[in-house]
């Protein structure tokens, strides 16, 4: 079981695709590679993209919530697409879906931040 | 005179090292065994999820992560529940109370999000946690697997 982070640039939005598993043990990664990410393309928003993601459990819900809350200091925003259906049971039932958006695909996540520009 | 004997429980035991790569070796080890039930992917999405968020709770608080301890895992199928129990000799909850509050943590320079309670209880049909601070915790959880049933109807 492991968990690959896929990462693309867009101008200001950083595309984190995750693949595999997110729990206690992938999630300091994620968040490692997330935030160096942001650091080196200078992005102000993510799109948090989870069509491979196949499994995440509260470590997992932990890591996107603190991503969200250091994007937001800084005055950036992000969004979801993609998630399956246990995944997005676990956003629902911790109240996620109340501050940070959810799409059905990477291009509707895309426009949404490029219109709101 | 003849007794009938009760049917014999199936059940299956698991100890592994308190590591945070086990947690996923956990999960997937019950899966296969509840999967003779044939439980729908939404049913065993679910069993995979509580049974991480224990035995991260009895790795991350239980053991505050000392990978020489063991945690436990106990699942037996009967009739058409599993009832999974999950333990450790940790250092236990002091405030169970607050413990089981959404969004609750002890460790927030963790990045943990607090919901490992919640969704044990969402997720499962009943749920039960005991716990002695110096002692350890266990919990226990049952749930009904509904497929077959269906199947059948």
């Amino acid at each position: 079981m492991s968990l690959h982070v896929d990462l693309e640039h867009q101008r200001h939005i950083l595309i984190v695709r995750l693949k595999g598993e997110l729990d206690h043990h992938t999630a300091d990664s994620v968040r490692i590679r997330i935030e160096e990410a942001i650091l080196r393309g200078g992005s102000t928003d993510v799109i948090l993209s989870l069509k491979e993601l196949a499994f995440m459990d509260s470590s997992g819900l932990g890591v996107i919530l603190g991503r969200y809350k250091l994007l937001k200091s800084r005055g950036g925003r992000m969004v979801v697409c993609d998630a399956s259906p246990g995944v997005y049971r676990l956003f629902e039932l911790s109240g996620l879906f109340k501050i940070m958006p959810i799409h059905d695909t990477e291009s509707d996540a895309l426009s949404s931040l490029e219109v709101a520009l | 005179m003849s007794e009938r004997q009760p049917a014999a429980a199936n059940t299956m035991k698991l100890s592994f090292s308190a590591r945070s790569e086990n947690e996923a070796f956990a999960r997937v080890s019950v899966a296969a065994f509840i999967s003779q039930l044939d439980p729908t992917m939404e049913e065993l999405n679910d069993l995979k999820t509580v049974i991480s968020e224990a035995v991260t709770n009895s790795i991350i608080h239980g053991y505050d992560s000392d990978e020489t301890q063991l945690v436990s895992i106990e699942a037996t199928i009967s009739g058409d529940s599993v009832t999974i129990v999950i333990s450790d000799d940790g250092g236990g909850i002091e405030d169970l109370e607050l413990a089981r509050q959404p969004l609750y943590t002890s460790k927030p320079e963790l990045e943990r999000s607090g919901m490992g309670f919640t969704i044990m209880e969402n997720f499962m049909d009943s749920f039960e946690v005991a716990s002695e601070p110096g002692r350890g915790t266990r919990i226990a959880m049952t749930k009904r697997i509904e497929s077959k049933k269906a199947l059948y109807n």
